[in-house]
């Protein structure tokens, strides 16, 4: 692996561009140098893992059983990549992607690296931005003192902290179990572990119990509920919840059914799952789709994880939620296409050598559409009560966005965001566009897909003028521009 | 408010202040994580209503955790790593920028 | 909504839900119209959402000087439509008329500026139009955040702007408080003559209104001819770029950059004919960012918080088109690519005039017959 600190080391060209250093991106690089493949690796972080295994090469937590072993498994990921002659370029971001407008058939990406930016160009890109946490917006969660879930353990996992005071874990699916068990184990104060896990979903999940049993899942998830359980104050059924404080979090108020009870705490951690992150794949002109299982958009693709665009593939929990070990899998077999489609494997070279992954894969995704079915949020905590700051950024309202939905003939969030300037901040709607969807969709009837999504723009992360500025320009832009 | 674990593996203390604050951090630490350790609370207030906001997803998408870091704005202090002698300042609403002699 | 008779009937149908059909529906909706618009979905072209909110009136006209008086009519008149938006939307529009500049980053554009504007002020009727030629230091003195590789502007007391989507949601708004039917997602199809006016008709269904207006921007070149008018707009590209918010510094427009009452400074502007691809290319945006900074220095360290680009309505030479059709006596069409601008102009003349059966003589040049060259030239 080749370290790159400037911007002004990386190539010109490469055969192949991999965004995002977590388990996909960092075994689609390594399989690609590997097939002997000119590779990049860019990642924003500082040092690679993503978000599942942050840190894993420099946590200051060592002693193993706080994280786990699931966590350790990352270090031979990463170690591969290391072996491998793939460029790696860290605290990189990447904020554009697009066709090359002189030479269409390859891409040109805007990356960003110590405040200078520079285009390249590559024959093929993988994303593997992975996925975010599922905006979960209930009242008061703009409070200092409420984060995510996925906060916490990057909190952990990156420096070593943990909450200091009383904290509540609130949400549903199994990271919530992870990160009760890690935090308990690294000595914070959980005072409530709280389930919103909707009751009738179990009914629903039902059908797709038998694969969730055949699962590696299944005996992982039972040991770690049962030792949370065990515990841990464990509140299942809630179906509101509230924070509260002046300025910052001072307590949790929580509803199940008609009961209402009130938790005292400083920090409160939300999590209802996670969703693929979108918008580069969408500012690069990638057509989505909306799954009606995962509850969430995702990115089209063929069975190698191709886009819609050809050259572009979409590996990991970007292209739609797998879990960590898919996610490398995912990364391998999309590297092999990209070698294939650049003309250095043949195609039963490649179906040969992907075979076994893939069928490693579907042993790894099977049990996946139960927790799917299972862990899928109750309306309230999707589309949430009128007063709930729904976009962060801007500030806008639930009731407001309803009430524009409703009143003023907006049926989606483009004509939203010109009303009312939802998805208008620096997060791009990444935080409040699901719901800026459900709440749509509840107001005049429609289905998510119905409704739709915002479109989006690169630059897809924040670049400065001045980076913009020095980048190349054209006779003919400097013509469209002057006049 | 966030405490090192036990168990952590130390590390050579880093000098910084917090609004003027003399404060210490662990190499290796984001921005934005030294100021959890040390127990600030809020580290913005929006530009729409001057709410005061804390890091929310600790993963560069959230734009909650936004600090001025050695006199530039609006950074994000969960992709910065934390250097030696920095000064980190709550961002207080829009973004201010100097006056330049062009 | 319609207080009486079939609810897929009205005295007006408006088609285009954008700033142009929003202003036309209110102004025949305030003069007792009972009006139905019919609009697109979410995902539609939408001029609207994609201009730069300008309410501008310096350098416009050259070749047609009515337009520059239809222009400055405007100006004056936003006043007042900005007052009755707020008495009647509830809300400001953040409208100002401080004076614009157009900032030159070199003698060569400046001298071209200035030529342009003397000789479109020249002649009547514009030689009352005021504007000033300034140099580095005059302008600096008026913005002081100017750059020094500015070393001229052109200044006009008549130039303005406005938040533009507060204006598109006003507009909504006030015509939904009037009782007008705004549809979404009834795109047309066909427009019919029928006894006492017109069926207009697409995948929805059907409503029929005595009088049809069309303000379907790049749509009109298509509906026109149902109704024997021409429209021949095509799309015109501009790509924009917005900062985030950052502390005011620039209360007046210019031509390129201006800071909306947010707090983001918008950059522009561009123009390329692509068609109706609305893809956002990185050279042109380097273009813009280049020149934003050497007019503003203090824009330097800003960052982007989003881009866009968008279709202007354009006309063969630029100038607004409305018409009302002789073969199919109700029927008119508007459009523009200042529909910011004439918003004013919309709500208040032009909308009464429809509405009274007659478009009013200021407006006589900008018939599309200006099109048509004759056969035996």
């Amino acid at each position: 692996m080749i370290p790159l600190t400037d911007i002004g080391q990386l190539a010109e060209r490469y055969d192949l561009v991999v965004v995002g250093a977590g388990p996909a991106g960092l075994s689609a690089a390594a399989r690609a140098a590997e097939l002997g493949l000119t590779v990049l690796l860019a990642d924003e972080n500082p040092a690679p893992g993503g978000q599942i295994y942050r840190a894993v090469t420099t946590t200051p937590v060592k002693d193993r059983a706080i994280l786990g072993e699931d966590y350790w498994r990352g270090a031979d990921i990463v170690a591969r990549f290391e072996r491998s002659k793939a460029a790696y370029a860290p605290r990189c971001t990447v904020w554009a992607l697009g066709p090359d407008e002189a030479e269409p058939e390859i891409f040109e990406i805007g990356l960003s690296l110590d405040g200078k930016a520079r285009m390249i160009a590559a024959s093929q890109v993988i994303l593997a931005t992975g996925a975010q946490e599922r905006p979960f917006p209930i009242p008061g969660w703009t409070l200092p003192g409420v984060m995510t879930a996925g906060a916490a353990q990057i909190a952990l996992k990156g420096a070593g902290i943990v909450p200091s005071g009383p904290t509540v874990i609130a949400g549903c699916g199994p990271l919530l179990y992870l990160l009760a068990s890690q935090l308990a184990a690294a000595g914070a104060d959980i005072v409530a572990v709280l389930d919103t896990t909707p009751k009738r979903n179990w009914s629903k999940a039902l059908a797709a119990f038998p694969d969730f049993l055949r699962s590696p899942y299944l005996a992982k998830g039972l040991k770690l509920m049962a030792q949370t359980r065990r515990k841990l104050r464990f509140v299942s059924g809630v179906t509101g919840l509230a924070a509260k404080g002046e300025g910052m979090l001072a307590s949790v108020t929580v509803e199940r059914g008609g009961a209402s009870e009130t938790i005292t705490c400083d920090t409160l951690l939300l999590h209802q799952g996670v969703i693929p992150g979108i918008n580069l794949s969408s500012a690069a002109g990638c057509d989505h789709l909306f799954d009606a299982e995962q509850h969430c958009w995702v990115p089209r693709l063929d069975s190698w994880f191709a886009s819609s665009v050809p050259g572009i593939a979409i590996a990991g929990d970007g292209a739609g939620i797998g879990g960590a070990e898919s996610a490398a899998l995912r990364g391998e077999i999309a590297a092999f296409d990209a070698a294939r489609r650049l003309g250095r494997l043949s195609k039963p070279d490649r179906d040969q050598q992907a075979a076994p992954i893939r069928a490693e894969l579907e042993r790894r995704l099977r049990g996946r559409r139960f927790l799917d079915l299972l862990y899928k949020p109750a309306l309230q905590f999707l589309a949430p009560k009128d007063e709930t700051i729904v976009c962060r950024c801007e500030e806008v309202t639930a009731g407001q966005i309803r009430d524009t939905a409703l009143r003023l003939g907006v049926t989606g969030p483009n004509q939203m965001k010109a009303f009312l300037r939802c998805g208008m901040g620096p997060c791009q709607g990444r935080l409040c566009g699901p719901t800026v969807v459900e709440l749509i969709s509840e107001v005049r009837g429609t289905s998510p897909a119905e409704t739709g999504y915002y479109r989006l723009r690169p630059p897809v992360k924040p670049v400065t003028l001045t980076e913009l500025a020095a980048l190349p320009q054209t006779d003919a832009s400097v013509k469209a521009v002057v006049r | 408010m966030f405490r090192p674990m036990r168990e952590t593996a130390n590390a050579a203390a880093l000098n910084f202040t917090f609004d003027g604050r003399a404060l210490k951090g662990r190499a290796g630490d984001t921005v934005a994580a030294a100021l959890l350790a040390n127990g600030i609370t809020s580290c913005r207030e929006t530009p729409v209503s001057g709410a005061p906001r804390a890091p929310y997803c600790l993963m560069g998408i959230c734009f909650d955790c936004l600090v001025v870091i050695d006199g530039v704005g609006n950074r994000q202090g969960c992709l910065v790593p934390l250097t030696d002698g920095m000064a980190i300042e709550t961002q207080h609403g829009r973004r201010h920028v100097e006056e330049v002699e062009a | 909504m319609i207080p009486n008779g079939n609810r897929n009937e009205g005295d007006v149908v408006v088609i285009g839900g954008g700033v142009v059909g929003g202003a036309i529906a209110l102004g025949l909706a305030r003069s007792g119209a009972r009006v139905i618009v019919l609009d697109e979905g979410d995902v539609a072209f939408r001029a609207s959402r994609g201009n730069f909110a300008l309410v501008w009136v310096q350098s416009k006209g050259f070749g047609m000087p009515e337009y520059a008086l239809w222009s400055r009519r405007s100006a004056d008149d936003w006043h007042g439509l900005a007052a009755i938006l707020r008495e009647e939307a509830g809300f400001d529009v953040a409208h100002s008329q401080p004076g614009g500049f157009m900032l030159c980053l070199s003698e060569n554009e400046l001298n071209k500026r200035v030529e342009m504007m003397r000789r479109l002020h020249n002649s009547q009727p514009l030689t009352d139009f005021s504007y000033e030629v300034l140099d580095h230091a005059e302008t600096k003195r008026r913005l002081p955040a100017i750059g020094k590789d500015v070393v001229g502007s052109l200044y006009s007391p008549l130039d303005g702007h406005v938040n533009s989507l507060k204006l598109f949601r006003a507009l909504r708004e006030a015509t939904i408080r009037r009782g007008v039917d705004y549809r979404p997602e009834h795109p047309v199809e066909s427009i019919v003559p029928r006894e006492g006016g017109f069926a207009i008709s697409g995948p929805w269904g059907e409503v029929r209104a005595g009088r049809v207006v069309l303000c379907a921007g790049l749509g009109n070149a298509r509906l026109a001819p149902m109704v024997g008018l021409d429209a021949p707009v095509k799309p015109s590209k501009g790509q924009i770029i917005v900062t985030e918010k950052t502390e005011p510094f620039l209360h007046n427009p210019m031509v390129t950059v201006r800071q909306t009452d947010e707090g983001g400074v918008m950059i522009g502007d561009s123009q390329e004919d692509r068609g109706f691809d609305t893809i956002v290319g990185q050279p042109i945006l380097s273009t813009m960012a280049e020149r934003a900074v050497k007019m503003f220095p203090r824009l330097a360290g800003l960052n982007v918080v989003r881009t866009w680009s968008a279709l202007r309505v354009m006309s063969p030479d630029g100038f607004p088109i409305y018409d009302q059709s002789e073969t199919h006596p109700g029927a008119f069409v508007v459009t523009c690519h200042s529909g910011v601008t004439l918003a004013a102009n919309h709500a208040l003349t032009l909308a009464p005039a429809i509405l009274a059966g007659e478009l009013p003589d200021a407006v006589a040049t900008f018939t599309a017959r200006r099109f048509h060259v004759p056969a035996h030239a």
